[in-house]
């Protein structure tokens, strides 16, 4: 094939967001002595783990040209929902308290989901309003009070490793899979593609654009569910305040790694990037010294350019 | 406006026209869809920059740049959509932008009734100012916009199918209207399909057709067979690869098909290897027929048989359950996900099929892809490429393609070669011809006469949400076609001829 310079600009363009990754990596070897430890690295990859959960389902939102601000605050219900299930000690199995939880939190994405696609609510609204009730479900449930002193064994699933690696992220690790296998190779993540492409045409040629659309929000809440409990674990309790802005972190995560706010673009490979491009902005931060105040503003401005990157490069999508 | 020429990619939309208006004339402007009358009417506007030509206004050479500089020109134009804001009074809505204001700054209401009052009076229009617009009619609201058109100080409004929305007594309003401001000295452009009007109310005609002027004559000199011949006027020297194919048994019954305020009572049947073609004017339902029939919109009423049985046909679900296909009007609205891939277009609709257990087989799909995309020779480097670096035409091709792969029974082709090349088109029209020879039924809409004419084995026409009339392939003309589908109250005279 011959390489010319548009063929050039096209893999550069496909490729920023890595390209900005490892020179981020490389500055802050230089910038901070503990940053490239075996430790900071873990520490990373931890406080990755429940953004990239919660980006996992919001890819599929945004890439059906949705968007879904309400899974920081059903991370909050389905924390409380695990927490007290396993204090008051009706619930034992720790793996049936994550089940429960990633189902709650499926159910409030169902709630989403119908509004959306058969009231026709428009998706800011929507979970706007669900980020709104979930987090008021979640103080109703905790009595506005943490709730502490969970079972040890709970603690494993935040706190423990299995062969070196912490078991939360392994649990991250096997959602991204998951989340990957569901998006590109299975007919239902080529409709999410299709509606987020062009949804009139899919509806025309078969596909059941609502069914499609619920499901992705179910989707959304089952990752919150499930990234609730992992919170709750790490956190060691269950706190209605949990998950406070973590939508917009998701969101930036998830258009940081280059799918198009428009639908119908985008990977999980780059929601990947994208994710551990917040968590590496955070940490670095963190190195230096950056006061939380600053921080805020900081990752605002990311947030921002990241969308403005993303309608520039659609914009010369449209004129090519 | 002189010599003017405007090219888009693949298409001369308009090559070298000349058009005039005089001071205080209704000229009427008409020609067959596609003729040129909204892309000459954009080029005064300013929203399309022509090729070559010159405008003049009022004596003086004039570049328009936008519609905004057409109106400080003196140039307005009354869209077929109002532009009000509903919520607003009728004087808020006549002065938008240009409220006057009092010595502080705030708006001064009563000048602006006042103002808006005097304005309406000089054209014979009685509007209370302070009525809200949503309160008004369609045609009263139309009013309103030629109100505001007049209070820029406007010379010459253009107006787009005024009449299509309204009833007779609201027409004989607005023909007071027009007189009114001929008297004083503002020129009236009147774009209309309807024959009868333009005889009632114009000065003059324009005629266009593909793009070119025909002619400019008095309304005098005219008649009705004089005005369609010269809207129709080319020869059918365009050759189409229709073949005579066995024609089989009733494949679809549509009975009295309703939609209301859409259509009415559509009732047709198309056979296997029948191409049934649809003709009629722009916004004549046809389209608006096919959806319903196809599940996309809700039909209020009718029945529709498939071989025979009753079906009721509730979502496009169903329609590709059944075996109908349908390559919709825009492909780029409804027909293609411009920023995937050809393969992913290709497989849209059989998705099921290339799945097992829900997980796509990327072997058997990407067989599938290439083998529509050599049937249907779509030029492509690759099926990965996105749908939009395809041209028109391929792009078409890819449409047609993801319906194949069903084997549909029945593929309703909804203006199948709008905006594509001469070259496409044809290969698109052999595809027909060998469609149906496989016993294959086809619905073709079109709003190209010729291709109708080309194509159909029978030909239904649509007016106004009705079917007006019926034509055999041997005695459709194109005159016939036009003058059934735009003369009014003459229902299915020429298909009794």
């Amino acid at each position: 094939m011959q390489i010319n310079r548009t063929e050039v600009i096209k893999n550069l363009d496909r490729f920023k967001m890595v390209i900005i990754l490892l020179l981020m990596i490389i500055v802050m070897s230089f910038a901070s002595d503990v940053f490239l430890s075996g430790r900071n690295i873990m520490n990373v990859v931890r406080q990755i783990s429940v953004n990239m959960i919660l980006a996992v389902g919001m890819t599929f939102v945004i890439m059906t040209g949705g968007i879904d601000l309400s899974v920081g605050s059903i991370l909050a219900v389905s924390g409380v929902v695990a927490s007290s299930l396993l204090k008051n000690g009706s619930v034992d199995s720790i793996l049936l308290v994550t089940i429960i939880a990633s189902i709650v939190g499926g159910l409030l994405g169902l709630v989403n989901g119908l509004s959306i696609a058969k009231l026709k609510v428009p998706p800011f609204i929507s979970t706007l309003a669900m980020m709104q009730i979930a987090r008021g479900i979640a103080y109703l449930l905790s009595n506005g009070r943490p709730i502490v002193d969970l079972p040890k064994r709970f603690l494993i699933i935040g706190q423990e490793a299995f062969m070196g690696l912490p078991i939360m992220v392994i649990m991250m690790i096997v959602v991204v899979a998951i989340g990957y296998v569901l998006l590109q190779r299975t007919r239902f993540g080529r409709y999410v593609y299709y509606i987020g492409g062009n949804e009139e045409a899919a509806r025309v040629s078969g596909v059941n654009v609502s069914r499609i659309l619920i499901l992705v929000y179910v989707l959304a809440g089952i990752c919150a569910g499930f990234a609730g409990v992992i919170l709750s674990s790490r956190i060691n309790s269950g706190q209605p305040q949990a998950g406070l802005t973590y939508e917009l972190y998701a969101i930036a995560a998830v258009v940081i790694g280059g799918t198009s706010l428009n639908g119908g673009i985008g990977s999980i490979g780059g929601t990947i990037i994208g994710a551990i491009i917040i968590g590496l902005i955070r940490n670095s931060m963190n190195l230096l010294n950056v006061s939380p105040f600053n921080q805020m503003v900081v990752l605002g401005v990311v947030i921002l350019l990241a969308v403005i990157l993303d309608m520039q490069s659609s914009k010369r999508m449209l004129k090519s | 406006m002189k010599g003017i020429s405007k090219q888009f990619p693949g298409v001369k939309a308009l090559n070298q026209v000349d058009f005039s208006v005089r001071y205080g004339e209704v000229h009427a402007l008409i020609g067959e869809n596609g003729a040129g009358k909204s892309t000459l009417m954009k080029v005064l506007l300013g929203m399309y920059t022509p090729n070559s030509g010159t405008i003049s206004f009022a004596g003086k050479d004039v570049v328009i740049d936008s519609p905004h500089d057409a109106l400080k020109t003196g140039i307005s134009m009354i869209h077929q959509e109002l532009s009000l804001v509903p919520d607003r009074t009728v004087a808020e809505n006549i002065f938008i932008g240009r409220e006057p204001v009092n010595a502080l700054g705030l708006l001064d209401w009563k000048r602006l009734y006042a103002e808006a009052e005097s304005l309406m009076r000089t054209i014979g229009m009685v509007f209370d100012p302070q009525q809200k617009v949503s309160d008004l009619t369609v045609s009263q609201q139309q009013m309103i916009e030629i109100a505001r058109a007049v209070s820029y100080k406007s010379k010459l409004i253009i107006m787009d199918e005024p009449t299509s929305a309204l009833t007779d007594k609201e027409v004989n309003t607005l023909y007071t209207i027009i007189n009114g401001l001929k008297k004083e000295h503002v020129s009236v452009i009147f774009i209309s399909h309807k024959l009868e009007e333009i005889f009632r109310i114009a000065d003059r005609t324009t005629v266009l057709r593909d793009g070119e002027l025909v002619g400019v004559k008095n309304n005098k000199e005219f008649n009705k067979e004089l005005l369609v011949t010269m809207m129709v006027g080319r020869e059918l020297n365009q050759i189409f690869p229709k073949e005579d194919v066995a024609i089989g048994d009733v494949l679809l019954e549509a009975k009295n098909l309703t939609r209301k305020g859409v259509f009415e009572n559509i009732s047709f049947s198309v056979r296997k290897g029948e191409i049934l073609g649809f003709s009629g004017l722009m916004g004549a339902g046809r389209t608006e027929v096919m959806r319903a029939l196809f599940g996309i919109d809700r039909l209020d009423s009718g029945e529709v048989f498939l071989r025979g049985e009753k079906v009721n046909i509730h979502s496009p679900q169903k329609a590709i359950s059944l075996g109908l296909g349908m390559v919709t009007e825009d492909r780029k609205v409804e027909g293609l996900c411009l920023i995937r891939s050809i393969k992913e277009n290709i497989s849209m609709v059989t998705m099921k099929d290339y799945c097992r257990l829900s997980l796509i087989n990327d072997r058997k799909e990407t067989a599938h892809a290439q083998s529509k995309i050599e049937m249907l020779r779509i030029k492509t480097p690759n099926q990965h490429v996105k749908a939009n670096s395809l041209s028109g035409g391929n792009q078409q091709k890819v449409v047609v393609a993801k319906w194949l792969a069903i084997k549909p029974g029945l593929i309703i082709l909804d203006e199948p070669t709008r905006g594509i090349d001469v070259g496409a088109k044809s290969e698109i029209h052999k595809l027909m011809t060998s469609f149906v020879k496989e016993g294959l039924a086809i619905i073709l809409i079109s709003s190209e006469l010729p291709e109708v004419l080309g194509m159909s084995d029978r030909i239904l026409v649509m007016h106004e949400g009705r079917i007006k009339g019926e034509f055999l392939r041997e005695e459709a003309t194109q005159e016939k076609l036009l003058q059934c589908a735009m003369v009014e109250n003459r229902e299915g005279s020429y298909a009794n001829q």
